[in-house]
């Protein structure tokens, strides 16, 4: 029986943007209808496949019943349905942000919205690395849209700097994937791991080239140093609803590195194995220190989240890069804290900069903000749940997660700079605090910032604000089910680490035999 | 016929390269669009270097090109296309809204 739920993740934004184009010239109000619909019937849908996923197995569907490995196939594990998840709730509450002003800034933001969501949806789905080629330049073309929306002169120059890097990258990975089927002969991702184990020593070196140049492009995707300062612009600069979706976009990357080189470049993998444990930790622990620098020396409120981003993805590669069962399962739990939390910084973010109208989001003494107690509650649990203090969710995902790594050698380095950086997080959020809501200039008095302006001040429904409160609300839900979700964790973990299932679900249980027997296996 | 391939695949790399990293938009968009086209011919080449063999099933025939490098080169070339259109679309706006085609945003010396 196939499960024809696993492709509504991407047929429905798919439909949906489609006829939100062709509503473009009808008031905006309608494609807000259409794209918030179409959000949260994703975010049921989702939310059934990750009950499925827990219970039971790794699921495959087979587009158009081709034989695996010849035909495309779309995989669901408990990893990609978790992801699959957190993309859906995440784009709804952004999506929700984004519906009383950002929207109206341009044509097709509805549109752009369904499209990214296709494209982000795809990366986690496929089974295939050529459809992850194809599915990344969808959501890359999306997101370029996306970045841009709104126009304005610093948007445009951050845009020009993302969208060169990714052009770039899009030609390595299809260099990367070329020399793969070159010498492999398939694009299946289970398939491709199979052949990789029994790849003979002569190709080692093309295939561990191969796998390297991937690693670069997965790293530029999930912005390892040195391939992350296009982010700091690029997330910065653009609107705070995208900036948040897009807090799930570096996660992708961080998804496909775990997904690919614990896979095709598994233990099992002859050649290709172990490929990635000499690079991954150092680049991720190097990455982590330069994001902290970042974080304690930026002088506007998005430029930190932005900041944060780039530190969230240096602890979670860190963990991951130990390449251990454990590891792995507390980086599955602290994906999820980190992924909310940053993106509720940046609509959190978003609503003091409206509030603030010389100094908007610079860290600058100001008129004080509209709102300061409301505001002020939803920065301080945001701060207090990115630095990772207790009793919120960030606290106990990375107490786990250096329990989890004690056993490495890399494990002072991992814990001082994890700690370091959570030290700065909290040490630069608390000096944007004080500046932000208690050092203030007179009511009457223009401000010091860009513009003196003297608009009125946007005072808040409770409508503009239920979009951050409710992502904020997510990290003491994440301590209340913390059981459940750790247990899903090891149970994800075990399906990533361990190839064997993964082969077995796309390729039916006697393709794997080569590589169950020679190694072990289970 | 080898060497000749492999020659050109490099020697368009590098001058994609080498334009990639100049500071105007133009040369930028041409250098990217010159390795599109360097990958691109690499792609077809994973099915390595044949003469005279059909791509699809024929009853005379016992040696087949690989028909699927094919099909990738075919994708690869429409996202190419569409991106590196993007891409010319959004350097004009650039230069509509910074008034200068540098990359950075910035005249290199500004009118007085």
């Amino acid at each position: 029986m196939i499960n024809h739920l696993i492709v509504s993740p991407l047929l429905l934004p798919l439909l949906m943007g489609t006829v939100i184009i062709l509503n473009a010239n009808q008031p905006v109000a309608r494609q807000r209808i259409l794209g918030l619909s179409s959000c949260l019937a994703v975010l049921v849908m989702t939310g059934i496949l990750l009950f499925q996923s827990a219970e039971g197995p790794i699921q495959t569907y087979v587009l158009g019943d081709w034989p695996t490995p010849f035909g495309i196939v779309m995989v669901l594990d408990r990893l990609s349905a978790m992801m699959l998840f957190i993309t859906a709730l995440l784009a709804l509450l952004c999506l929700a942000h984004a519906a009383p002003g950002t929207d109206r800034e341009g044509k097709n933001f509805h549109a752009l919205f369904q499209f990214q969501l296709l494209g982000i949806n795809g990366a986690f789905l496929t089974g295939d690395i050529f459809n992850l080629f194809v599915f990344f330049e969808i959501m890359l073309l999306s997101s370029y849209g996306l970045v841009l929306h709104g126009g304005g002169g610093l948007r445009t120059r951050a845009g020009m700097h993302y969208v060169i890097l990714n052009l770039v990258g899009s030609s390595i990975f299809l260099v990367g994937v070329g020399i793969l089927y070159a010498l492999l002969g398939t694009l299946n991702m289970a398939d491709l791991a199979v052949r990789m184990a029994a790849a003979p020593a002569e190709n080692a070196a093309l295939l561990q080239a191969a796998g390297l140049i991937l690693f670069a492009v997965f790293a530029l995707k999930a912005a390892l140093l040195p391939l992350c300062f296009w982010l700091p612009d690029a997330y910065g600069f653009t609107s705070a609803p995208v900036a948040a979706l897009f807090a799930v976009m570096t996660k992708v990357g961080v998804y496909v590195i775990l997904r690919v080189y614990c896979l095709i470049f598994s233990e099992f993998a002859g050649v290709g194995a172990g490929l990635l444990s000499a690079w991954l930790l150092p680049a991720a622990l190097i990455t982590l220190a330069a994001g902290a620098a970042g974080v304690a020396g930026s002088r506007d409120l998005r430029r930190i989240t932005a900041y944060l981003v780039i530190v969230s993805v240096g602890t979670l590669l860190a963990v991951i890069g130990t390449f251990q069962r454990e590891a792995i399962a507390a980086a599955i739990v602290y994906l999820p804290h980190t992924t909310f939390m940053t993106a509720a910084m940046f609509l959190v973010a978003d609503l003091i900069r409206r509030q603030r109208p010389d100094a908007g989001s610079e860290l600058i003494p100001d008129r004080p903000v509209g709102q300061p107690t409301l505001l002020g509650l939803l920065f301080l649990t945001a701060a207090v749940a990115i630095g990772g203090l207790p009793p919120l969710s960030g606290f106990f995902a990375k107490v786990m997660m250096l329990m989890t790594v004690q056993g490495n050698n890399a494990a002072p380095w991992i814990w001082a700079l994890v700690l370091g950086s959570g030290l700065l997080a909290l040490v630069a959020l608390g000096r944007a605090g004080i500046i932000i809501f208690w050092k203030l200039l007179p009511k009457d008095e223009p401000g010091t910032g860009r513009g003196t302006s003297h608009d009125p001040v946007p005072v808040y429904a409770p409508a503009d604000v239920f979009p951050a409160a409710v992502l904020l609300c997510i990290s003491p839900l994440l301590v209340i089910f913390g059981g459940g979700i750790t247990e899903f964790a090891f149970a994800a973990a075990d399906h990533v680490i361990n190839p064997v299932h993964y082969i077995e679900a796309v390729l039916g249980p006697d393709r794997s035999l080569p590589l169950l027997y020679p190694f072990g296996g289970e | 016929m080898e060497w000749l391939v492999s020659a050109c695949f490099g020697v368009m790399i590098a001058c994609g390269v080498y334009l990639v990293l100049r500071a105007r938009t133009f040369p930028v968009i041409l250098g990217l669009t010159l390795m599109g086209y360097a990958v691109n011919l690499f792609l077809f080449l994973t099915g390595r270097l044949h003469t005279n063999l059909p791509d699809i099933i024929s009853p005379n025939q016992t040696r087949y090109a690989d028909p699927l490098p094919q099909a990738l080169v075919l994708t690869a070339i429409v996202i190419g296309f569409a991106m590196i259109a993007f891409l010319v679309v959004l350097s004009l706006r650039a230069l509509g809204e910074l008034d200068t085609d540098h990359v950075d945003g910035q005249q290199e010396n500004p009118p007085a």
